[in-house]
């Protein structure tokens, strides 16, 4: 070292920045992954460079003598690209123009998509009859208003959207997916829907005269008014029929939980903001259409500038969920601890069950219970608690009874009709099934969608049974595992292709609209419902339309209907329609069958044996979405793992096997065993090892086929949520995982900044963990400042707000045309997701605290970016964007070299060559935005598309544009409104407010870059007592 | 050893450079006209269309708006090609037997839609909204020239950055009363700056931005 740079060295202004774990941020140690944690070594190498070391490899390595052939072709070419002429184009205009539509300009409609049992409404955005993009419908209940303070102030005739989840984003690239079923299917030999039509009448017309005996029909969980009443009609009909219902994610827990307390069928909706919430294993904002709500209900709560109050979550939890990452308390605990918690906080209630005390409750910390209770206590009326649909209906029964006794029905809880048409047990009713036809009562069987042969519980031996069928058809999306077991296999309209309706959860009725012509001839489940009533003729329109017509009655006219009707296909629900609310009354003989039950569930022979907890994926689900590309390629929350699903287990449990993150083990339970790679997750119950349903798929498509481990072996009848494991055996195998939680590393520099409510109440001006430094000092430009005048965009993110659920990515991937890039080129860093969303990790690795931190581009006012460039491609604009000139840029790459965060994204491939493969491909993209080819560079834009077109609106009536009117992408798919978009400059706008609160701060604040997106500090609502005995050590640690 | 090279050729290969000079100028200013001249450009270039329509006849002879057809230039970034339809409104009466327009007629009869060559058509990389043209002031015969001295249509426009940059840079100079934004064949004599003219940039945005058009 020479004397100039040691004095460099010794200024701290120079100081290299530590490149070691772990990383220190104002008061918080913050740490990415157990790699990463203080209790592991440092580590040098992969992790903390900058880019995954393979990011500027390709696949095949070319060999030195062809480098120089296609470096020396390409200087030899280099600037020819231009000498083309276009290709000559045409205008194809309508014979005869449609009504309402304009040749570029989009239209919206309301739909509304259902899974789970229950509805999330929809508003698809459709250019010249293309749907390209989905946006929430904020009338729907289930789906909270984006900027919904805005829209009031404002009044005007804006479009307003709701949030979305994921699976809502991401239906619209399903419905242009080549690889669904296109064609009627006999043995797997092309045939057509009329011979399946007279194959079918054949059959019913041998059964009818035994009254239809040995006919069945297979649906999944019926929620829509109109298949329920057809199915009704068929049974009245043939009543030998009989009518199964099976859903691999079911609500069944909870119906059982609610027929042992109240002897009744009911549903539980949650209404106002509670103070409290306390979540029995429930992973209520990640899992379910309702999760929006959920999300909004329970963790976010707005943050004015004067700190208003927040809910208090605690979570005890079988697993690593988003929710649990949400909560201020999260207790990781093994099935039996829930149980023995739950039973602990009634009977500081006042439940006394006999054997309650039995329960092994060692791992029930007194002062976590204690503090939960004194908080219950504290706030009766104003506090949820909740069950999750993997606990067994004991504990859906005490969390009844805890809710009257906390005098929550009627405030924070409403009872309703449940939305099933027919509720019953899913597990009873495919098992029935199955009995008949494993003593081949069954003669004929139709199959309405689903995938029963992938997945029903193990022991049924379904797919087997099959077989057993002499008649079967399978209507279905894809020509998936069941239909390769089923005589006939029918081709199912997508969702956006044909007529229905469904309920939400409160039982608000949504009319599904169709939004395009079925693309391959797929048949609706209510059209092949009127082929077996003799009607092959019948529209899926006509019979949804009729079913409501008379559900109107008879006395209403004509008219009335039809401006009922129009009505509910313009707002996307028919209001009004709620099922009844229920005030169901808890047994007199509750505490006696709650302790029969009990008695039951008490297995003190092995008392804490290591479980597999089976749970619902957030990108699959049950395995319906494993074609879809976007969800695949979906960062999972807390793994970030991309295109595949591990087991996920505690570090000490891994340890303790001498596993690690990616070593191929071997589980075994008693319905047998499966291998696969285990993810080792900080935090993780110990003695649970997780993993996700929906992998494994035989035949989902080109997309989806052999992605992941099936787990649906090791889930039985009586295993659907809980094994127990047999034996966890090292292979010595290791498994490549494409996780993306180490890619685009930021330095390990001052990134989160949290604190709690009571430190921000108590300096709301200076809270203690906001420091001084990191500000941007405006003196060190030698240029004068430029002056924003007009708009001045920019956005805040709310990190107290963030659950981390990839709405928002989803939205930006769908809104901006971004590329999937598949496992391998995700594993070398080349995912092209503009936004991400970093997890980190503070406190110990046994239970840390979660941070999630959405980062796109800052936009920044001194962007690092922009002097590098060497063609001028990414520049300026006046209003503070940095903008990214596609055609200009050649690709140097210089500029994500020199971007901080990290957030630009090269495109190494033609990622979108498929487009130009699959003509149905071609009809997705959204045609605002160009499509980027091999060689560019592309990031955020803020949506500059939508603030165009926000401007030439606005230009045109000679205004600004108003608060709220444009709305990015991501900020309108969000459910807690942790991202705000606007003009800083306007002094009323939501993002004003926001960049000026306490709790604002710069990302890299001290690179002086301004960006112009900046984060509001993480605040969390510990109880006091607990927050002084976890983190009292980590939380105070100052750098 | 002779010298190979006479001395003369001193003169010859200073020559030669300085020439080359010259040729490499010429080669440059060879390149900028091919790529500006009608053949690569489309300027001035008559397309094949499936019926020979003019718009002399229509506009001029007839007197119709341009908005007849274009129906969306007003309102969307796409100004609207008239469906088969429109033809029919008249052409169902007058000239109904007219073999010159036998395709609209057909295309009318059997569903099948007109198939027009583009003679305008932007990059896809572009993005241009005819609404907000219209809107500020900018005259159809701004950019698609004399239309109603066309008897068939052509570009008179490169459509090249350059050609779009003239008028971003300084639009007063090129924008129209609002009266004659939709005037058929007068281009505005004199370019104005007046209080009527609708183009003023109350919201400070610079046309000139990258993102106005590319995103």
């Amino acid at each position: 070292m020479d004397a100039s740079s040691k004095k460099w060295a010794a200024d701290p202004r120079f100081k290299i920045l530590p490149q070691q774990a772990p990383a220190m941020t104002d008061g918080i140690a913050v740490w990415r992954s157990i790699r990463e944690s203080p209790a592991s070594e440092p580590e040098h190498g992969s992790i903390f460079e900058e880019f995954p070391a393979d990011a500027a490899t390709a696949p095949d390595e070319p060999s030195r003598r062809h480098f120089l052939k296609i470096m020396g072709a390409s200087v030899a070419l280099a600037g020819t690209g231009g000498c083309f002429t276009q290709p000559q184009e045409t205008i194809v205009p309508y014979i005869r123009a449609p009504e309402q539509i304009v040749p570029g300009r989009p239209l919206y409609y309301a739909t509304a998509m259902t899974y789970a049992g229950a509805s999330l409404g929809l508003l698809v955005e459709t250019h010249m009859g293309r749907p390209t993009k989905v946006e929430g419908n904020p009338l729907h209940p289930a789906v909270p208003e984006v900027m919904a303070q805005a829209n009031e102030r404002a009044n005007d005739e804006r479009l307003r959207f709701g949030a979305t989840d994921p699976f809502g984003q991401a239906i619209v690239l399903s419905l242009y997916d080549p690889d669904r079923s296109q064609t009627v299917l006999r043995r797997g030999q092309i045939d057509t829907w009329e011979f399946a039509y007279s194959d079918l009448r054949a059959q019913l017309d041998r059964l009818a005269p035994a009254g239809g005996e040995g006919l069945r029909l297979l649906t999944e969980l019926v929620v829509s008014p109109t298949l329920a009443d057809q199915i009704q009609e068929l049974l009245a009909k043939y009543p030998g029929a009989r009518w199964h219902q099976y859903e691999p994610v079911n609500d069944d827990n909870s119906l059982a939980g609610a027929r042992l307390a109240f002897n009744d069928d009911v549903a539980t909706s949650y209404l106002n903001t509670p103070d409290v919430v306390l979540s029995l294993d429930a992973d209520c904002i990640a899992d379910g259409p309702m999760r929006l709500d959920h999300a909004r209900r329970f963790r976010w709560q707005y943050l004015g500038p004067d700190g208003a109050a927040m809910s208090r979550v605690y979570v005890v939890e079988t697993s690593s969920t988003l929710t649990g990452a949400a909560a201020d308390h999260r207790l990781p605990a093994s099935p039996q601890t829930v149980i023995a918690f739950a039973l602990a906080v009634a009977r500081a209630f006042g439940l006394e069950l006999p054997g309650a005390m039995e329960m092994d409750n060692r791992e029930v910390p007194k002062p976590w219970l204690d503090a939960v209770v004194e908080d219950l206590a504290a706030s009766r009326g104003r506090s949820v608690v909740l069950a999750g649909r993997g606990q067994p209906p004991l504990v859906h029964a005490v969390v009844h009874w805890l809710n009257a006794a906390l005098d929550n029905v009627g405030s924070t809880i409403e009872y309703r009709a449940p939305t099933a048409a027919r509720p019953e047990l899913a597990v009873e009713s495919i098992r029935d099934l199955a009995g008949s036809m494993r003593a081949k009562e069954v003669e004929a069987l139709i199959i309405l969608g689903g995938n029963p042969a992938y997945d029903a519980p193990a022991d049924l031996e379904f797919a087997m049974l099959l077989g057993n069928v002499p008649f079967s058809l399978h209507l279905s999306e894809y020509a998936n595992e069941t239909s390769d077991r089923c005589g006939w296999h029918v081709p199912q309209a997508h969702l956006f292709e044909a007529w229905g309706d469904t309920r939400a959860a409160d039982g608000t009725v949504s009319i599904v609209q169709p939004l395009i012509a079925p693309l391959y001839g797929g048949k609706a489940d209510h059209d092949v419902l009127a082929a077996l009533m003799g009607n092959l003729n019948a529209t899926s329109h006509d019979l949804v339309r009729d079913y409501w017509q008379r559900s109107f009655g008879p006395t209403a006219n004509a008219d009335e209907f039809e401006r009922a009707w129009k009505t509910a296909l313009h707002d996307g629900i028919l209001a009004g329609t709620q099922l009844e609310a229920r005030t169901p009354t808890l047994r007199d003989d509750f505490a006696k069958i709650a302790a029969d039950v009990l008695g039951q569930n008490l297995t003190p022979a092995d008392k804490q044996p290591l479980q597999l907890s089976i749970r619902p994926d957030n990108s699959v689900w049950d395995g319906r979405f494993a074609n879809n590309g976007w969800l695949q390629e979906l960062p999972r929350p807390l793994t970030k793992l991309t295109w595949d699903n591990a087991a996920l287990m505690n570090p000490r449990t891994a340890e303790e096997s001498q596993l690690n993150t990616g070593d191929v083990v071997e589980i075994e339970t008693g319905a047998g065993q499966i291998d696969m790679p285990v993810f080792v997750v900080p935090g993780h119950p110990r003695n649970v090892i997780t993993v996700h349903v929906g992998y494994g798929r035989q035949r989902a498509g080109r997309v989806g086929n052999k992605v992941g481990t099936d787990v649906y072996p090791l889930r039985t009848s009586q295993t659907m949520w809980f094994a127990v494991i047999k034996r966890v055996q090292k292979t010595g195998r290791t498994y490549p995982l494409a996780t993306t939680q180490h890619h685009y590393d930021m330095a390990g520099r001052d990134l989160v900044r949290a604190g709690t409510l009571s430190q921000y109440q108590d300096a709301p001006n200076h809270p203690p963990f906001m420091a001084e430094h990191g500000h941007s000092n405006p003196e060190l430009s030698l240029y004068p400042e430029w002056k924003y005048e007009g708009y001045k965009w920019g956005m805040v993110v709310n990190q107290s707000a963030c659950i981390g659920c990839n709405a928002c990515v989803v939205a930006c991937q769908a809104e901006n045309n971004i590329p999937v890039v598949g496992k391998d080129q995700v594993a070398r860093g080349r995912e092209m997701h503009w936004l991400r969303i970093d997890n980190y990790y503070a406190a110990e690795p046994e239970n840390p605290i979660v941070y999630h931190q959405p980062v796109l581009c800052m936009h920044c006012e001194y962007a690092p970016c922009e002097p590098v460039c060497p063609v001028a491609a990414t520049s300026h604009s006046n209003e503070g964007l940095n903008e990214m000139t596609y055609n200009r840029c050649i690709g140097t790459r210089y500029c994500s070299n020199n971007c901080p965060y990290k957030v630009r994204r090269f495109n190494f491939y033609d990622y979108n060559a498929e487009l130009r493969q699959e003509a149905t491909r071609q009809l997705r993209p959204n045609p605002d935005v160009t499509i980027r080819s091999r060689g560019v560079m592309e990031k955020c834009t803020y949506c500059v598309q939508r603030i165009n077109a926000g401007r030439i609106a606005a230009d045109k009536e000679d205004r600004l544009i108003r608060d709220g009117e444009v709305v990015t992408a991501c900020q309108a798919a969000c459910p807690t409104q942790a991202l705000t978009f606007g003009n800083l400059n306007d002094p009323n706008s939501a993002v004003r407010e926001l960049a000026d609160s306490n709790l604002n701060y710069s990302l890299l604040g001290e690179l002086n870059t301004r960006p112009r997106t900046t984060y509001l500090a993480a605040l969390r609502n510990p109880h006091p007592a607990l927050e002084k005995l976890n983190h009292q050590e980590d939380l105070t640690q100052r750098r | 050893m002779p010298q190979i090279f006479h001395p003369s050729m001193n003169t010859v290969s200073r020559a030669t450079i300085f020439g080359a000079v010259f040729m490499l100028a010429m080669l440059g200013w060879l390149a900028l006209r091919i790529v500006r001249s009608p053949y690569v450009s489309g300027v001035n270039v008559i397309k094949p269309q499936p019926v020979p329509f003019s718009h002399q006849h229509h506009v001029t002879e007839d007197g119709i708006d341009c908005r007849y057809c274009h129906t969306s230039v007003e309102g969307s970034t796409f100004a609207g090609i008239p469906p088969t339809e429109t033809c029919m409104h008249c052409h169902s009466q007058i000239w109904a037997d007219s073999e010159m327009l036998e395709p609209v007629r057909a295309s009318y009869r059997d569903d099948k839609p007109l198939v027009w060559n583009r003679v305008y058509d932007l990059p896809d990389f572009v993005y241009f909204d005819h609404s907000i043209h219209i809107n500020r002031g900018v005259a159809c015969v701004t950019c698609h020239g004399d239309m109603g001295k066309m008897p068939l249509t052509w570009k008179s426009s490169t459509l090249y950055m350059e050609w779009c940059l003239e008028c971003h840079r300084q639009p007063e100079e090129y924008i129209s009363r609002p009266e004659a934004v939709f005037a058929s064949t007068t281009r505005p004599e004199t370019p104005h700056v007046e209080t009527d003219v609708k183009w003023e940039n109350k919201r400070g945005t610079l046309l000139t931005n990258c993102s106005i058009c590319h995103f």
